[in-house]
């Protein structure tokens, strides 16, 4: 038994996306407690509807969020562990509370208030422990820095370029410019990448993602449910996480074996995912690719079969991952690179809206999304919707 | 391979990163490393039963789980297995320090561990993967040693 296609994404909200720190005065609760309403109310439920939550990289605090919205009774409540690879897992979490009956319907949600913790010094964000002191004494205090070692990897056992990270960069922010909710408004040209001030070699400034305010909630409950409510289904097909043992904490460790460490670490959650779903690479219309860095979609990509190991960077190069003309188009939002980065979760937003048919840069006919969580330390993860 | 990369600031002299930021906490698995950095020692952790190496050093070995550890004088000498260039300080305070470069060493004869440090004195245009590196100390105020790595010329 899997949870395959048992459970559907019936309702989603989030608050509007701004510039870190101009969510203020608004508090974190606040701005989750607004998304998960939005949600329910986007799916024709009652926050009395609401029995569990389901969340990931620390989650929130389940109780506070029954004092503020009036929840009487949870049946479920838990978190995936890790970071940030675990946004399209948790929709996997709360499928398995609600097949497993043990609720009947899950919000997943994540909010993010940067004013209070800067993403981009998140790896040293906690104090050093005997681990952590093995690469916080280098300097490497952000996880952009410790990504770029992969991509500089991989940019010499394959020859990826630079110009091949500003693609990623360029039709990301292509499709952000129609959309209305995306933080970025400026189209960016090769010229402009080229000219962005260096960050971390081979990573420049437009090879990070945002530094965003705002919370995305979803609501999960059963398929059978899902047909009588407001909103046309996303079916969860699948959903998986976890990860190679060899990749383990990745790019806080660094001693992957080398065909490994010039990847996203998504291997074995990618084949698990496919064989859960019964489709391949093939089969899937559009995806919503964690971008936290330009590198790092290059190597999803890869990951996820869409190319060959080690052609990440032609593939996107030939234009296959653009909304228009593009084989597999990418981040139809604007991503977390030019749209809004919520930790994972806008990308799940932007896939349900595909599935509907109600995205603003809509892939004719999308049938099948995909959406992965963010390349970290273990867990990786992965999601299929399906309409 | 790509014989294309330039690295920025190519003439620049890469720098140590600020010893301020630099706080080596320790338990009973990792201490003999950071021991031996004192005397100016580069060690590695050799599994006491099966010869795996690990790094960092953990309670037992991933592959036989014994927890007998020899600790291995290595030579200090390494291979550059990958490098970022920080160009960019993330604090007023590191400003000073830009140029640095965390690069992943592989050590001599440390069984294919891997050790993530810093390449320090080199003109940055001169670093690549593949280059060959050696040991050198860093002694801090608070009485830890941390290891850090030169080009070995030619």
């Amino acid at each position: 038994m899997t949870i395959k296609d048992k459970t559907a994404i019936v309702g989603i909200g989030a608050t509007p996306y701004t510039k870190r720190g101009q969510s203020a005065p608004q508090t974190m609760e606040e701005l989750i407690a607004k998304a998960v309403l939005k949600a329910v109310d986007d799916a024709g439920l009652k926050i009395t509807d609401v029995d569990g939550f389901a969340y990931f990289a620390g989650g929130h605090d389940t109780s506070l969020l029954t004092e503020i919205l009036g929840i009487p009774e949870i049946r479920f409540t838990a978190t995936l562990t890790g970071a940030g690879g675990g946004s399209a897992g948790a929709l996997g979490l709360a499928a398995s509370a609600i097949v497993g009956g043990l609720a009947k319907t899950v919000v997943v949600v994540c909010g993010v208030q940067q004013a209070v913790l800067r993403y981009g010094t998140y790896s040293s964000s906690h104090p050093a422990d005997p681990y952590s002191s093995f690469y916080l004494y280098s300097g490497l205090v952000s996880p952009g820095q410790a990504f770029a070692l992969l991509a500089r990897r991989h940019m010499h056992l394959y020859g990826t370029t630079r110009e091949q990270f500003a693609e990623v960069a360029m039709s990301t922010r292509l499709n952000a410019l129609s959309n209305p909710a995306a933080l970025m408004k400026k189209p960016m040209s090769k010229e402009d990448y080229f000219n962005a001030p260096m960050i971390s070699d081979p990573h420049c400034l437009f090879d990070f993602c945002l530094e965003t305010d705002g919370a995305v909630a979803a609501v999960v409950t059963s398929s059978e449910r899902a047909k009588d409510l407001k909103q046309k289904p996303a079916y969860i097909l699948a959903s998986t996480h976890g990860g190679d043992g060899n990749w383990g904490r990745s790019l806080y460790w660094f001693n992957m074996p080398d065909d490994l460490f010039t990847s996203s670490g998504h291997n074995t959650v990618a084949k698990q995912l496919y064989e859960m779903a019964g489709v391949g690479p093939k089969d899937i219309d559009v995806a919503q690719i964690y971008d936290h860095f330009t590198s790092q979609v290059i190597m999803q990509l890869e990951d996820y079969g869409f190319c060959k190991r080690g052609e990440g960077g032609p593939f996107v190069a030939s234009g296959a991952i653009r909304h228009k003309g593009g084989s597999i188009p990418v981040n139809t939002d604007g991503g977390q690179l030019s749209c809004a980065y919520i930790w994972g979760m806008s990308h799940v937003k932007e896939a349900v809206e595909q599935i509907r048919g109600t995205a603003v840069n809509q892939v004719k006919d999308a049938e099948l999304c995909l959406v992965t969580g963010g390349p970290s330390n273990i867990p990786m993860s992965g999601l299929i919707l399906r309409r | 391979m790509n014989a294309q990369v330039i690295n920025s600031m190519p003439d620049a002299i890469s720098k140590a990163p600020p010893e301020e930021m630099v706080h080596i906490a320790t338990d009973q698995w990792t201490q003999p490393f950071w021991d031996a950095a004192k005397q100016h020692k580069l060690v590695g952790a050799k599994c006491g039963n099966c010869g795996k190496f690990r790094l960092p050093p953990s309670p037992m070995c991933p592959k036989c789980h014994s927890q007998k550890i020899d600790w291995v004088h290595l030579s200090g000498e390494g291979t550059i297995y990958t490098y970022t260039i920080i160009t960019r300080a993330m604090s007023p305070a590191v400003e000073p320090y830009i140029p640095y470069v965390p690069a992943v060493i592989t050590l001599e004869g440390g069984g294919g561990t891997r050790l993530v440090s810093n390449i320090v004195g080199a003109r940055v245009g001169d670093i690549a993967i593949g280059g060959k590196v050696r040991v050198i100390w860093e002694d801090h105020k608070d009485g830890m040693t941390v290891p850090h790595f030169e080009l070995v010329p030619g």
